[in-house]
């Protein structure tokens, strides 16, 4: 199966009393990087949780397509990546085992001969034998990223894919990011980073207390016209 | 349906090379097997000699604690970088990733089994050789029964409160039956006339608990897992 | 349930309540335990009420876990509730009666031991909910889920084990004179069942409506 396109209708969220998030409803197609803004505990997290579909929506529906994650299960899930926040890698094992277990995890053909290739693209072609809890953070987030992309997937999730990144890493992900809207990806992109996504979004979703906020198009940059719907 | 195995065995090949790199897991839970028979034993041991089937019991309190702890331990594993999450990004069905873990704590808990159960028939006089086969088949259906509730458990109390306190509180009562049947099965054996049709009575009760244990695990994983 | 039905059936078991211990008392001497065998009209039924209401849980459960039904959720919560204040009357009512039957206040019977297992099993299934932390509820389900399915497994194995306790055949072969005051002792428990289970998934119910307002609320 595949899709290109993304919608949501209505979705809500509550974890008991706290609404995590409060009927969101928006939608993207293939070839669009949407930028996923908002404060701290605003439910980015817990968005691209429902949209990778390990939590299910309080009340509401998401659509992948014509698809829904119930009905598509097994299939579905081959088609999509995400980069989690706590990055969803073994520290035990080495850069190499981790992408090669993950690979076949996916079920990505000679995933061991194509580890070399993965690891160079995350600058760490080096460290291949090294355990991952020698990493740094930001050779820890490149190796996420390779992880979360190594099967090609349509739908892109990444929570802040910036921390721990330097200059010259932050400037290869965003040229990453364009290669993948090229591609035909959705990628949806929760992240604080408002000057480095500047310019590589294509639009942005606002989450304040789990509500999605328009936000005016238009003049100004990405941060003020942010500033002036968060405050 | 091959890649739902495909992946189950990937994970507990995953699950293998890990403990066979610190081997935490299992030298933890060996020592703690070997302390359950210490201490037990101080309350079955009487003038030198234990009592009646106190090798038995004492053998399978062994098998439940140090259990306990290995599920504790594999799953506190797959916290640290959520990637039990990861897991279940996998695409295949669920409960192939249950398969797996299952796997991966049923070797475990078989090399402990290794060497606390020669410890156990040696402190306790057990005649372990008598019939080694019958006793593998307790041991076998003893352990699958326990580590299929205490896998699909420990992965889904991954995300509650208190869950190394949650874990042994919902576990024991609900393997109570495997305990019954292990004890009362290995005493069957240990004992001077081997009681036969005792002891096969027992591994079929382990057999059906297995079978509808392990069925009702794969079958509730996935709903249970969603959070 | 209606509310015309509750007071309905409310009155019923308020009228059995009334009745039963003058049938009881009523009801013929039993031979060689005297006066002592009259809690078995309090706690077989009890222990009935116990078993049905595992199930009860259990199967609420499994709707809530693979129907996603709320409700299912809610009236398993009190199930589950019950399930362990019926254990309490009968875990008492129980050894009161041993102690003068058997001589002591407990022994590793079947019915005893499977009694105490499941009582166990359902405490279990509450302190998860209760310390569980969010989602717990999906959680307790599952292992309602197991606790219904273990009953069996545990009777068998305790029964198997070792066997004391007087069997089932002796609510069959009750003589005449006991069984009227035992049925409906019985009755007066299952309606007193119903009536609880009722009230309680209802303020549980109220509860969760309570919850929707306050998400409206910020709605």
């Amino acid at each position: 199966m595949d899709f290109t396109r993304l919608t949501l209708s209505d979705v809500s969220r509550n974890f008991g009393r706290r609404r995590a998030l409060a009927r969101v409803s928006f939608d993207c197609d293939a070839g669009e990087i949407v930028g996923l803004l908002g404060p701290n505990g605003a439910g980015k997290s817990t968005l691209l949780g429902i949209l990778a579909t390990l939590v299910a929506p309080s009340s509401g529906e998401v659509r992948y397509g014509e698809h829904t994650a119930r009905e598509a299960g097994a299939e579905l899930r081959r088609r999509i990546g995400l980069l989690a926040h706590d990055l969803h890698l073994y520290p035990e094992l080495t850069a190499g085992e981790n992408l090669e277990f993950f690979g076949r995890l996916y079920g990505v053909r000679d995933a061991r001969a194509r580890v070399a290739g993965w690891l160079e693209r995350a600058g760490l072609g080096d460290r291949r034998d090294d355990p991952v809890s020698g990493f740094s953070r930001g050779m820890r987030q490149r190796l996420a990223l390779e992880r979360a992309l190594l099967h090609d997937p349509r739908l892109v999730l990444l929570d802040e894919p910036f921390t721990g990144l330097d200059d010259g890493a932050t400037f290869a992900l965003v040229e990453r990011l364009r290669g993948l809207k090229a591609k035909g990806c959705l990628v949806l992109l929760a992240t604080h980073d408002l000057e480095t996504v500047e310019g590589l979004v294509d639009r942005v979703a606002v989450l304040r207390e789990g509500r999605l906020v328009e936000m005016a198009g238009g003049g100004g940059s990405l941060r003020e016209r942010f500033r002036a719907v968060t405050r | 349906m091959t890649d739902f195995f495909r992946i189950a065995w990937l994970v507990m090949r995953k699950d293998l090379t890990i403990e066979v790199r610190s081997r935490e897991i299992l030298y933890t839970t060996l020592f703690f097997a070997m302390s359950c028979v210490l201490v037990f034993a101080f309350s079955f041991v009487k003038e030198g000699r234990a009592l009646d089937d106190a090798a038995a019991g004492i053998l399978w309190i062994a098998i439940a604690f140090s259990g306990t702890l290995a599920l504790g331990r594999t799953f506190e594993r797959e916290r640290h970088a959520e990637t039990l999450r990861a897991l279940m990004m996998a695409p295949a069905d669920r409960p192939a990733i249950y398969l797996g873990k299952l796997m991966g704590v049923l070797v475990l808990m078989a090399v402990v089994e290794l060497i606390v159960v020669p410890l156990v028939g040696v402190m306790f006089q057990a005649p372990l050789l008598a019939h080694p086969f019958q006793l593998l088949a307790l041991l076998a259906t003893g352990t699958l029964g326990f580590a299929a509730v205490g896998t699909l458990f420990a992965a889904m109390l991954g995300r509650a409160r208190s869950r190394d306190v949650l874990l042994p509180v919902l576990l024991y009562p609900i393997t109570v039956p495997v305990i019954i049947a292990g004890v009362r099965g290995t005493a069957a054996l240990f004992q001077a006339e081997v009681d036969e049709p005792m002891v096969r009575t027992w591994v079929a009760m382990l057999v059906f608990f297995d079978a509808v244990f392990v069925t009702l695990a794969l079958w509730t994983f996935e709903p249970v897992m969603t959070e | 349930m209606s509310n015309r039905n509750f007071y309905l059936v409310l009155a019923v078991a308020v009228v059995l309540f009334a009745l039963a211990p003058v049938l009881v008392a009523w009801a013929p001497y039993e031979a060689t335990m005297g006066l002592v065998q009259k809690i078995f009209y309090f706690h077989v039924p009890a222990a009935m009420m116990m078993f049905v209401s595992a199930f009860v849980c259990g199967i609420g459960s499994a709707l809530f876990l693979f129907k996603r039904s709320a409700r299912a959720d809610r009236l398993a919560l009190a199930a589950a509730e019950l399930v362990a204040v019926f254990g309490v009357v009968v875990l008492i009512s129980g050894p009161l009666w041993a102690r003068k039957a058997w001589g002591v206040w407990w022994v590793w019977d079947p019915r005893l031991t499977s009694t105490l297992v499941l009582w166990m099993i359902f405490l279990a299934y509450l302190l998860l909910r209760r310390y569980g932390g969010a989602g717990s509820e999906k959680l307790s389900a599952g292992v309602a889920l197991f606790g219904m399915a273990n009953v069996p497994f545990v009777y068998i194995s305790v029964d198997f084990w070792r066997s004391q306790h007087p069997t089932t055949n002796v609510v069959m072969t009750l003589v005449p004179g006991m069984r009227g005051p035992f049925w409906w002792c019985v009755a007066a428990f299952v309606l007193l069942y119903v009536l609880v289970l009722t009230l309680r998934t209802r303020l549980e119910d109220q509860r969760a409506a309570l919850e929707d307002l306050y998400l409206k609320l910020e709605d």
